[in-house]
């Protein structure tokens, strides 16, 4: 095995050949930890391989030593851009296998953290695509709009980076007072900050002419690659899952879903920004129709009683041992749920043996299954667009190796 | 999908078992073990014949799967005969629906690789062989993905301890 396992074979080449370059680990532009081996044609890339799992931490073997409940937190590290949107579709998984119904207004809270997450990880997104291809002064921008998103996190759950908000039936708390305020005033204020990234970017000369027409992926070859998310519908795919097989609610809800066919990095850019205004619509609408109610579901089995009546009663107390000593009662079985991410299908497939932790967690990363098509989509071009597709991906390390 | 109306789940559960009869009438003799739990769909294969169901679950216009969005390992456990579930989770972006098949196998057998059907199996086929050891037939490049290439043993084998010092 010892032989086959060496990914770089160090030979003396002559001096006309192709050369390899390698990009990676520790390399700004590869947005974690990726290793590119490159083999180049003088500028051009001959084949690009990408080597993963610099980030690996083993989150599906330490899953099987958690109590449900308390896997929760192990999304949230995953793909730390988007925790909310990995909390919500881990706790759907299992709440299906328990057959939980989830009150109206943690539905709604749901979804509006879900949504602010995405305009919170896109941000993340175009100002390090910016940064990659010299637009220094967006970063900036981007990130003061996301530490507004942050704080409403931190305020409705503690966390900024790792909420660990929801909880299975439900969400860990209300939101605080003047919550909703706050989200409208960001609601109001955010257009003019995507105006103003469409006046540094979207005709700006230099970024498009470093993204038109580069790291192009047909629509048939995504497919084929199992590509999703952002990536798949600027070739002309409309798969979201929020549109085609909805959760959570997604389907009172107006909003578009923006595609592009051109299928190159500039596309990506154009469906990932449109994605935020689409956004923002929804958490406008939840905003609008957030109904006042419980918002966590009140079966015992599921959700602790309330501390008032734990502290009070004997059932709730009782129950309140239950659960935290020896865990949920789930059904044996499997299921596959997903959600749409901001970087495509994250899916959850739980393998149940009906004791306290899952008998086996698989996270279906949107980022790993992108990731892979990558060669595909540098193939032939120049070494510095490499940077441009590796942006236009959007990847996760975290959720790649896990 | 959980959460939402429940008249949902039973109109899953209803083209799900229609589904699965499709499938058990064009199938039949290969399918070792049909499942529906939640409203979906599991079928086991026979390994042998993994390869010719999967290309025809692709390309009849009546499956339409070209996607393989999931591909993973389940160890059943260290008494199991076979031990371990390789699991695909193919997707129909034309009749929106999902399946999931399952190949069992032993520790010493191997899985025909799917990388001709779909070639995205790569990078899953090489996880289930980092995480668990399973070996696939016909994988062009069968090695570590995630853990170190001088790594010993499967993490995500039962057997395989959570933490702890092997001097």
């Amino acid at each position: 095995m010892a032989e086959s396992e060496v990914l770089v074979e160090v030979t003396r080449r002559p001096l006309d050949a192709t050369m390899m370059v390698n990009m990676g680990p520790q390399h700004p532009s590869t947005h974690g930890v990726l290793r590119l081996v490159l083999t180049l044609d003088g500028e051009r890339v001959v084949e690009a391989k990408p080597d993963i799992g610099y980030l690996h931490t083993g989150m599906e073997k330490l899953a099987e030593y958690k109590k449900y409940q308390h896997v929760i937190t192990i999304t949230d590290r995953t793909d730390y851009l988007n925790a909310m949107g990995n909390n919500l579709g881990y706790v759907l998984a299992v709440e299906k296998m328990l057959g939980v119904e989830v009150p109206p207004r943690a539905q709604v809270i749901r979804v509006m953290m879900a949504e602010l997450q995405r305009i919170a990880s896109h941000l993340v997104w175009i100002g390090t695509h910016g940064l990659d291809l010299g637009a220094m002064s967006l970063f900036f921008y981007a990130f003061a709009a996301r530490e507004e998103i942050l704080q409403l996190f931190e305020a409705a759950s503690g966390g900024r980076l790792t909420p660990s908000y929801m909880r299975i039936g439900g969400v860990m708390a209300d939101l605080p007072e003047g919550f909703t305020g706050r989200v409208l005033d960001f609601c109001r204020e955010f257009p003019r900050v995507l105006e103003e990234f469409d006046k540094l970017l979207t005709n700006n000369p230099i970024f498009r002419m470093r993204t038109e027409g580069v790291g192009r992926l047909s629509a048939e070859d995504a497919i084929r690659w199992g590509v999703t998310g952002p990536i798949l519908r600027a070739s002309g795919v409309l798969y979201d899952l929020r549109r085609v097989h909805p959760y959570s609610g997604y389907e009172s809800y107006d909003f578009d879903v923006p595609t592009r066919t051109e299928g190159d990095v500039y596309a990506r850019y154009l469906v990932r920004v449109q994605e935020m205004r689409e956004s923002l619509k929804i958490v406008r609408q939840a905003v609008e129709k957030l109904p006042s109610g419980p918002v966590r579901c009140e079966d015992p089995r599921v959700s602790l009683p309330p501390r008032e009546k734990m502290l009070t009663q004997m059932d709730a107390l009782i129950y309140h041992f239950l659960l935290t000593a020896e865990g949920l009662k789930v059904p044996p079985g499997e299921v596959y749920v997903a959600v749409e991410s901001p970087r495509g299908e994250l899916g959850y497939y739980i393998v149940s043996d009906g004791g306290p932790m899952p008998y086996r967690v698989h996270i279906r990363a949107p980022s790993f299954a992108n990731v892979q098509a990558l060669p595909l989509m540098v193939r032939g071009q120049l070494i510095a667009d490499v940077v441009a597709v590796i942006a236009s991906i959007d990847i996760v390390l975290g959720e790649i190796d896990r | 999908m959980s959460g939402s109306a429940s008249g949902d789940i039973s109109m899953e559960a209803q083209q799900t078992h229609a589904r699965r009869q499709i499938i058990e009438q064009r199938f039949g003799p290969y399918i070792v073990e049909a499942k529906e739990q939640w409203g979906e769909l599991t079928i086991v294969l026979a390994r042998e014949a993994l390869l010719q169901v999967c290309r025809t679950l692709r390309d009849d216009p009546a499956f339409d799967y070209t996607m393989l969005v999931d591909l993973c390992g389940v160890d059943l456990g260290v008494e199991a005969d076979p031990r371990f579930e390789v699991v695909y989770h193919l997707y129909s972006l034309t009749h929106r629906h999902r399946l999931r098949l399952k190949v069992r196998v032993r520790e010493e057998e191997a899985v025909p690789s799917v990388i001709e059907i779909w070639p995205n199996a790569n990078w899953y086929e090489r996880e289930v062989y980092d995480m668990f050891g399973v070996r696939f037939e016909g994988h062009p490049e069968l090695r570590r993905l995630l853990m170190p290439e001088e790594w010993e043993g499967h993490p995500l084998r039962k057997d395989y301890p959570l933490r702890g010092y092997r001097g």
